[in-house]
């Protein structure tokens, strides 16, 4: 009989499966740290080679504050957005959870555009990655940013159609928490290139 | 855009026949070996009707115990290759002497030192210890596999894409020529036009993605999936050694990738990062490089200290002495990982300040190795101590390792390094702790670890033929280094002027074939102990009084490790239960959830590996069609949400019954 | 000690819309005071807004991530200060050592005479 027991205290007989995706959160938070150290290589890059022009155009003579302004809004709005879309999933409302998704994407779209706008005017004018390691290191980490944000607009395209097709299971919920902690890392992100890149771009 | 000098087409980019070294013999003949052992491996294969199952079983399989068996053989292969880069290198220098130009022309043997760094590093150390901690982490704590099983199989099929790709390059085109960390501005495009840089990039990428992903999982099962009752003081030092390496991978991998992304942006699309003109600085490249570097080597020592704490103490008869201070010291030298990494680069000019920063700190992150040298001895003392394969590795460590680490610390001292920077003296260094340390703790964790992986003992005849080679033939092999390193010889030299060098040189070339019958002899006990593995059968699964939750397994464990999660009540746990002649539990079965097999991880990776191909050669079509299918495949698994089963409770009895009868007939019951 | 239950935060609007404004604000000054020059020393200008961004940074993580010290049985907390600890270190060892290395490593006039 204390055998019976012991075993009892050594072995858990009475086990219930864990519940999947249990590590999923944690693991994705683990993923946005490794991410965060590669923006702040990029960073450091910046940082480093920021103001060497090689005679080039500089901050003042390239960026324009008010687009700038402009697509902040446009980054910030889409985090809204996306925070109304968590709150209609934690109302279990499909049909809330996507029409705010759809709001976030075209918000992210507008920043995209923005974005790729003020790149095709740099580029036009001359200033291209490849003039100075400035621009090379501009481009580079507020590309990186870019290309990001367009990943995480993919994703979100995925998750809308996926939505449609099973609804707010576990599964797509967890999908939701992982999307939702990316878009705002990317905003948070965004707060550094905005500050040490334009706006102090502009103070040098 | 590449070098206007090379000839380029649309359909297959840069790629054309004279990319194939025909008229490079030795890569001529390494190829007709290669291709022939190849087509006689393929066959045989074939033959024996093997491709379902290796498909089946091996390849698409989620289980971390078949991953990391899969790693270590990636490992065994890259090493062959990378040792016979470096004999290659060990018979150059011995005979390139009083005008002899020696066999290795120069493109040839600077593509030879590089690549045996990058294979070494890359390709050897990391899968091999990646490979460890997957088979023995989710063992240890009690659990029945890691937190992403699917990613698990994705992280080694794009470590083996990595291989492949740098494999390619002897057949098709040509490696780096830059060394193992390709310095601009040597790697630039102006400077390295060729696709040997490029191959570098890609594989290294790849490869970083599948390290990277590891390192996230191995963090994520370590920390949710414990056994009920394992704290984290109750870990077994192992797991803690393997918790602080993958917490390393994530904080320094991508580091590597985003230097690495910078360096080929300047070789695609023009960029200035590293280039010495338009506001570069090729010194960056050295900083950031290091950043990652630094902590890397810590990865790779890590977990072969936890190796050598279990053994010690399983060894020894004996529980670790110092558990507490092990850990501490483990988590110390972690954080300090990152802050000495200037010490690689004390020669380049930041001046007295900084230097003598980077070198106290440098001296100091050799106190907790010290700590931990001293918890091993203060286990062995008064232990019953067993002298089987496992301890002569880690007592060869012991001693081997300490003179390593001794000579590191002489470097740390900048105005030494001054003198010693880059000369036959550092690479004595660094080869006396990775060969001392990671290489000599594989070999201890090989045979300690591979009754439990595949159900037999390794025989230890081979295993000490094996170990009576390395160890002097190690010391044979890089003694004579120390000594011209004082002398003042540089390193990746192909000629020498100075006839007095080439004693040393041949005595240099002695130990390493001293090495090459030690790697043969252990080639050879793999194959002895697979021939008698019914004399070498592990009956119990606990052939050597193991004292963690692995040994409380049969050999091989099953399929889901254990029918009944443990529940943990002390530090060495299976001892704890040993102690306490806790039964097994033999009814009650439940059905255990498990994940399925899955062919997406290698697909993906396949096609990671064609997209690398076409980035390297410029194949700009087939760059942007695999990007594309990569990106749709991605996509697409996403869309399986059917990942896992149920093992029937009536299968895991069975399985359950055949070890109780097999337990019965060896106590004689 | 294995977690079975996933840390799910609760989203309310009062989070979200305070975050919202605070971030607004916190956005709004910095670029007014780079356009408007108001603060006319450009370091004092620099350090402000690089002390609006850090405060900007914290309330994205508390009111948008919902960062705790509790969630994940504070691993969340700890990884996060892990990879700040990381980040700063690197970020200010390369600005050190590469200030250092440019200084030292600049090209040097010919006649000794010259330098300073």
């Amino acid at each position: 009989m204390r055998n019976a027991n012991l075993t009892a205290h050594y072995y858990d007989l009475d086990e219930h499966d864990h519940p999947e995706g249990g590590s999923t959160l944690l693991g994705f938070w683990l993923y946005l740290m490794s991410d965060c150290l590669i923006f702040a290589m990029l960073f450091a890059a910046y940082g480093v080679l920021g103001g060497n022009y090689a005679a080039g155009p500089g901050p003042r003579d390239l960026f324009e504050l008010p687009l700038v302004a402009l697509n902040t809004a446009m980054l910030l709005f889409s985090s809204m957005t996306y925070g109304f879309a968590m709150i209609e999933m934690q109302r279990g409302r499909v049909g809330g959870v996507q029409g705010w998704l759809v709001a976030t994407a075209l918000f992210g779209a507008a920043f995209l555009s923005i974005e790729l706008y003020e790149f095709s005017h740099l580029i036009a004018d001359g200033a291209t990655p490849q003039r100075s390691a400035f621009l090379s290191s501009f481009f580079t980490l507020v590309g990186t940013h870019g290309l990001h944000v367009t990943f995480g607009l993919v994703w979100l395209g995925t998750l809308l159609v996926q939505l449609a097709q099973h609804g707010l299971t576990e599964a797509n919920k967890r999908r939701l928490l992982c999307l939702s902690m990316f878009w705002h890392f990317l905003d948070v992100i965004w707060i550094g290139v905005f500050t040490f890149v334009y706006l102090m771009g502009i103070l040098r | 855009m590449p070098n206007p000098d090379q000839t380029w087409t649309p359909l297959l980019g840069r790629l054309s026949l004279d990319a194939i070294p025909l008229h490079e013999p030795i890569l001529v003949a390494t190829f007709a070996v290669v291709a022939l052992g190849g087509v006689a491996l393929l066959a045989a294969l074939t033959y024996f009707r093997v491709w379902g199952y290796l498909w089946k079983e091996w390849f698409t399989s989620v289980d971390h115990k078949k991953i990391g068996v899969m790693y270590m053989v990636l490992g065994l292969v890259m090493f062959l290759r990378g040792f016979a880069d470096a004999l290659m290198m060990r018979m150059q220098q011995a005979v390139a002497f009083n005008g002899n130009d020696g066999f290795l022309p120069a493109h040839h043997y600077d593509q030879v030192f590089t690549a045996h760094g990058v294979i070494m590093i890359f390709f050897v150390a990391m899968p091999f210890v990646t490979g460890l901690m997957n088979f023995v982490v989710p063992l240890q704590i009690g659990a029945r596999d890691v937190s992403f099983p699917f990613l698990n199989n994705f992280s080694f099929w794009m470590t083996a894409s990595g291989a492949v790709l740098v494999m390619a390059s002897l057949f098709v085109g040509e490696f780096a020529q830059t060394g193992w960390l390709a310095y601009p501005p040597l790697s630039s495009l102006a400077y390295s036009p060729g696709v040997g840089v490029d191959y570098y990039i890609w594989a290294l990428q790849i490869a970083g993605v599948g390290t990277t992903l590891s390192g996230i999982n191995l963090i994520a099962t370590i920390i949710k999936l414990r056994a009920p009752g394992m704290t984290m003081m109750r870990m077994p030092v192992f797991t803690w050694t393997a918790l602080c390496t993958n917490v390393l991978i994530v904080a320094s991998f991508p580091v590597l990738t985003a230097v690495l992304a910078l360096l080929s942006l300047g070789r695609y699309v023009g960029t200035n990062f590293f280039t010495n003109d338009f506001g570069g600085s090729p010194m960056m490249y050295v900083n950031l490089i290091w950043i990652w570097g630094h902590p890397e080597v810590y990865i790779l020592i890590l977990p072969l200290f936890g190796v050598y704490s279990e053994i010690t103490s399983t060894f020894s008869s004996k529980r670790l002495f110092g558990y507490t201070s092990m850990v501490y010291a483990t988590v110390v030298i972690t954080v300090l990982s990152y802050v000495v990494w200037l010490h690689h680069f004390f020669t380049m000019g930041s001046g007295a300040s900084v230097n003598s920063f980077f070198g106290i700190t440098t001296m100091v992150i050799s106190i907790p190795t010290g700590a931990k040298m001293f918890n091993w001895l203060f286990t062995m003392y008064r232990g019953r101590i067993r002298f089987e394969l496992p301890m002569m590795w880690t007592v060869a460590f012991m001693l081997t390792f300490v003179i390593g680490g001794m000579t590191g610390v002489m470097l740390a001292v900048p105005p030494a390094d001054f003198v010693l920077h880059n000369s036959l003296f550092l690479i004595a260094h660094f080869h006396n702790v990775i060969i001392g340390g990671v290489v000599f703790g594989v070999f201890a964790a090989i045979n300690y670890w591979w009754p439990k992986a595949f159900g037999f003992k390794l025989e230890p005849f081979w295993g000490k033929v094996s170990f009576w080679c390395w160890v002097p033939g190690f010391w044979l092999a890089f003694a004579p280094l120390y000594v011209m390193g004082l002398m003042g010889v540089t390193r990746r030299m192909r000629v020498f002027d100075d006839p007095s060098l080439q004693p040393y040189f041949i005595v240099a070339a002695c130990g390493a074939g001293l090495i090459a019958c030690g790697i043969g002899a252990m080639l050879v006990q793999f194959g002895v102990s697979i021939m008698r593995r019914e004399q070498l059968r592990d009956e119990t699964g606990d052939p050597w009084g193991g004292r963690t939750l692995e040994w409380a397994t049969s050999s091989p464990p099953p399929e889901y490790n254990f029918a009944f999660t443990p529940q943990v009540h002390d530090l060495d746990a299976w001892e704890d239960m040993k102690r306490n002649a806790v039964a097994r539990p033999v009814e009650g079965f439940r059905a255990i959830h498990m994940p399925k097999s899955t062919g997406a991880g290698v697909i993906l990776a396949g096609i990671a590996t064609v997209f690398g191909f076409a980035m390297i050669w410029h194949i700009w079509w087939l760059a942007i069609a695999g990007f594309v299918t990569l990106l749709l495949t991605a996509l697409a698994h996403t869309f399986n949400y059917h990942r896992s089963y149920h093992i029937p409770a009536e299968a895991v009895a069975r399985t359950e019954a055949e070890r109780t009868r097999q337990l019965a007939l060896v106590e004689g019951v | 000690m294995s977690n079975s239950h996933a840390d799910v935060p609760h989203f309310s609007l009062t989070d979200y819309r305070t975050g919202f404004f605070a971030s607004v604000v916190l956005t709004a000054i910095p670029f007014w005071l780079v356009m408007s020059g108001v603060l006319a020393n450009n370091t004092l200008t620099a350090l402000v807004i690089a002390g609006f961004a850090v405060v900007q940074v914290f309330v994205h993580m508390i009111y948008f991530l919902h960062m705790n010290t509790k969630s994940e049985g504070g691993w969340n907390f700890l990884a996060l200060v892990f990879t700040v600890i990381v980040v700063g270190i690197v970020l200010s060892g390369s600005l050190w050592v590469m200030h250092h290395l440019n200084q030292n490593m600049m090209p040097m006039p010919h006649n000794m005479n010259e330098l300073p």
